[in-house]
């Protein structure tokens, strides 16, 4: 494993100014969703996506010396039950902070409806989570979803568009999107019908970096190193949980990790990382990128990022 | 660390990302284009490029193209047939690659691709040319025989280049492919060179560049090659310098208002709104007198902020937060305007770019969106049908899916509007059919008419 390089060293390859416009962009993208819906809500999960778009939102709505002390609209978070504790804590450590409504969804309450049923109780909740969303939406009666899905995330939200249309099942209909022309959002919707905003479409895992060190903005202390019990299985590193314990024949390490990113317990792996804040994490993603480039071998640290990469999911 | 920085550069220049759409028909290689760009631009995972090698076999080059035509594949199953983002940055800049795909939907694709686009880099497939027609030059007629013909575009080397020009996409690229495939490469290109640069100015536009480039082996991509003679900058440091020019930083300020804000939080008591909105031109201070449309109403701006902050005064292309000095009636749909320089408008005639499977009617009330504002509309007569490989206006009275042509527009209400050619904001709206709430297409206003 790598030693974090620190980050002046890479700093002659560092070009920030971008996040200006990647930042002008998304607040514009904020503040149309809050005007052209009645009631949207902020997808807000505690993972580092969510917390950027938070913190984006504090700045389109709250003016220095301002009165205005709440957004616009509240946070939605739709919780497993298998979240990671540490985000929950952070989760609600930072909404009473910023004095913001939350909305907390229960998958758990799904499943006592009878809405949501496990093929077996230890079956990933992940792929649940859409009917507890929806659900939501239909009670709270939400037009639209602020979340923190980035285009370059996998090859299918490639095609998202920044204001994406759901039908009153809340699917996407990707063979039938709106063209999206300039800014002139289509923001017309039928009843039981909503959107999906996504303010940070344009953002690389880069640039969400660069904009947490930038702002120094706060994200749970699991996506920075820390020592974690963990079991290695086909190329990935599984955390040692209640809801993930090791088989018998299975190796406990205990080994630095971090978290790229923060979802259900059941399929949500770190890496080995020993980058300790924001600009340690700057510098092992440029590394990553850099060690891509070209025909250079991959170090076994790289292929359990990009293969976490994959298994990524999350609300969309 | 196993990597070296490239120090010998200068300090990089701060702008904003650059957002190009490629345009190229099939088998012009463009998938293998964007691959190149993908790859030379570091956005290419390791896991990704491992599994090329090993699917191309021990030594032999990777096919690029794999690296978008899994996409393709996903279209071909009918997942989805649209445009997709793509992200790569190099160290001079941020680079969005808007790539719509060229077969099916061909209009629609490309003009939601283009809406917005700081370049367009039109690809042109040097072996679909016929470069065995004799140059002009060395054929010149000596006893009265027929001129020989220049050498002849591709159709769709001049419909890419004229809807990109027709949406005023501000830099288009032209992208000479396959040069290393011609038997006489310096040749070959000096005459294709040749044939954009008439065309282009025909059409009315200087290309911001013609390269020749393999996009296969990467000669002019991001690697330079005296490829067809050349000596100029590659593709990717021409992009890398284009400027950010796309919005009207001249002219009388405007400004619609896309967010009122519940209140600035200044003085007892008094506690005037933030109007927020993207400025569409010109640039808006503290102390500025400001007409608000429609209400009339005249007032000074007071405050002035960027994002949270405060400031003194913000440029067209980035949004403020305006409060003006008095209380005045003002919503979200309403402009703000350097005084006296509006000429509202509820006629004018347009270029109308149709992407819905249902046709145009003449006299259907339409939703229309200008700026923020939502109204119904509707198409009082079609004029014309334009030839895209031309842009030709023939007679016509309906337009279909992937059609434009130029149509008459009467609105409910008189709108701040300006000619599309000056400003793309106050100059373009959108057409939604009331009855589906799709997308039905872009009006690009040309001039306003008296009322009927």
């Amino acid at each position: 494993m790598n030693a974090p390089t620190p980050l002046d060293r890479l700093l002659p390859e560092l070009e920030t100014d971008h996040l200006d416009a990647l930042e002008e962009e998304a607040i514009f993208i904020l503040r149309e969703t809050a005007a052209a819906f009645e009631r949207p809500a902020l997808l807000f999960s505690g993972g580092k996506d969510s917390c950027v778009v938070l913190h984006l939102a504090q700045k389109a709505f709250k003016l220095e010396g301002g009165s205005t002390t709440r957004l616009p609209f509240p946070l939605l978070h739709v919780d497993t039950g298998h979240n990671f504790p540490e985000v929950i804590e952070f989760r609600d450590r930072i909404v009473e902070a910023l004095g913001e409504t939350l909305v907390v969804a229960h998958l758990e309450d799904s499943i006592a409806r009878g809405s949501v049923r496990l093929a077996a109780p230890e079956e990933s909740r992940n792929g649940h989570q859409s009917v507890t969303l929806m659900e939501a939406v239909d009670e709270h009666r939400f037009d639209a979803l602020i979340g923190g899905a980035r285009r370059d995330e996998e090859k299918a939200r490639a095609k998202e568009r920044i204001l994406s249309h759901r039908d009153g099942f809340g699917q996407w209909q990707p063979k039938n999107q709106r063209p999206e022309l300039w800014t002139l959002f289509n923001t017309r919707l039928k009843p039981g019908e909503h959107m999906r905003a996504f303010p940070i479409s344009n953002w690389t895992e880069l640039d969400v970096w660069l904009y947490i060190q930038r702002e120094r903005i706060a994200l749970p202390s699991l996506y920075y190193t820390h020592r974690r019990d963990v079991v290695r299985k086909k190329g990935l590193l599984v955390p040692v949980t209640a809801v993930t314990p090791p088989a018998p024949d299975e190796t406990v390490e205990s080994l630095p990790v971090r978290f790229r990113t923060v979802g259900d317990m059941t399929c949500t792996c770190p890496v080995e990382s020993l980058a300790a804040d924001a600009a340690d994490v700057v510098a092992e993603t440029l590394l990553v990128t850099i060690s891509e480039r070209g025909a250079t071998r991959m170090d076994d640290r790289t292929s359990d990022a990009s293969m976490e990469r994959r298994k990524k999911e999350g609300y969309f | 660390m196993g990597f070296a920085l490239r120090d010998e550069e200068p300090a990089p220049i701060a702008r904003r990302p650059l957002r190009f759409l490629t345009a190229g028909s099939v088998d012009d290689g463009k998938s293998t284009l964007i691959g190149r760009l993908l790859l030379d631009g570091r956005a290419i995972l390791a896991d990704q490029l491992d599994a090329l090698e090993a699917r191309a076999g021990g030594g032999k080059p990777i096919d690029l193209a794999l690296l978008t035509d899994g996409l393709e594949a996903e279209r071909e199953q009918g997942i989805t047939i649209d445009v997709a983002y793509r992200y790569f940055a190099t160290r001079e800049r941020k680079f969005i690659i808007a790539d719509a795909p060229g077969h099916e939907q061909y209009t629609r694709n490309m003009v939601t691709a283009a809406a917005g686009s700081d370049a367009a880099v039109v690809l042109v497939d040097a072996t679909k040319l016929d470069l065995a027609s004799p140059p002009l030059a060395e054929a010149r007629p000596l006893d009265g025989a027929a001129p020989p013909q220049p050498l002849q575009l591709l159709p769709q080397t001049r419909r890419h280049a004229l809807l990109a020009q027709l949406l005023r996409v501000p830099h288009i690229v032209f992208a000479v492919n396959k040069l290393d495939a011609v038997a006489d490469a310096a040749a070959a290109f000096a005459r294709v060179r040749a044939a954009l640069t008439a065309f282009a100015d025909e059409a009315g536009f200087v290309p911001a560049g013609i390269v020749p480039i393999s996009a296969l082996h990467g000669d002019n991509v991001s690697r330079p090659s005296t490829l067809g003679g050349y000596d100029g900058p590659t593709l990717l440091a021409l992009l890398e310098q284009l400027p950010d020019d796309d919005v009207a930083t001249g002219g009388a300020a405007l400004l619609p208002v896309q967010y009122v804000g519940a209140d600035s939080g200044t003085g007892a008591g008094h506690r005037p709104r933030v109007l927020w909105g993207r400025v569409a031109r010109g640039e808006i201070a503290i102390g500025d007198a400001l007409k608000v449309f429609p209400s009339g109403e005249t007032a000074k701006v007071a405050e002035l902020y960027a994002a949270g902050a405060r400031t003194a005064s913000v440029a067209a292309g980035r949004s403020a937060g305006v409060v003006l000095d008095r209380q005045v009636d003002v919503s979200r749909g309403d402009w703000l305007a350097a005084p006296d320089s509006l000429a509202p408008t509820a006629r004018f005639r347009a270029t109308l770019a149709w992407l819905d499977t249902e046709p145009a009617v003449v006299g259907r009330r339409y939703w229309l969106r200008h700026g923020n504002r939502w109204l119904h509309g509707r198409i009082a007569a079609i004029r014309s049908r334009l030839d895209i490989a031309t842009l030709a206006p023939h007679d016509a009275h309906e337009l279909g899916v992937n059609e434009i042509g130029e149509v008459i527009v009467e609105t409910q209400q008189p709108l701040p509007l300006s000619r599309f050619a000056d400003d793309r904001v106050a100059g373009a709206l959108l057409v939604v059919d009331p009855a589906t709430n799709r997308t039905s297409g872009t009006l690009l206003v040309r001039e306003a008419l008296a009322p009927s």
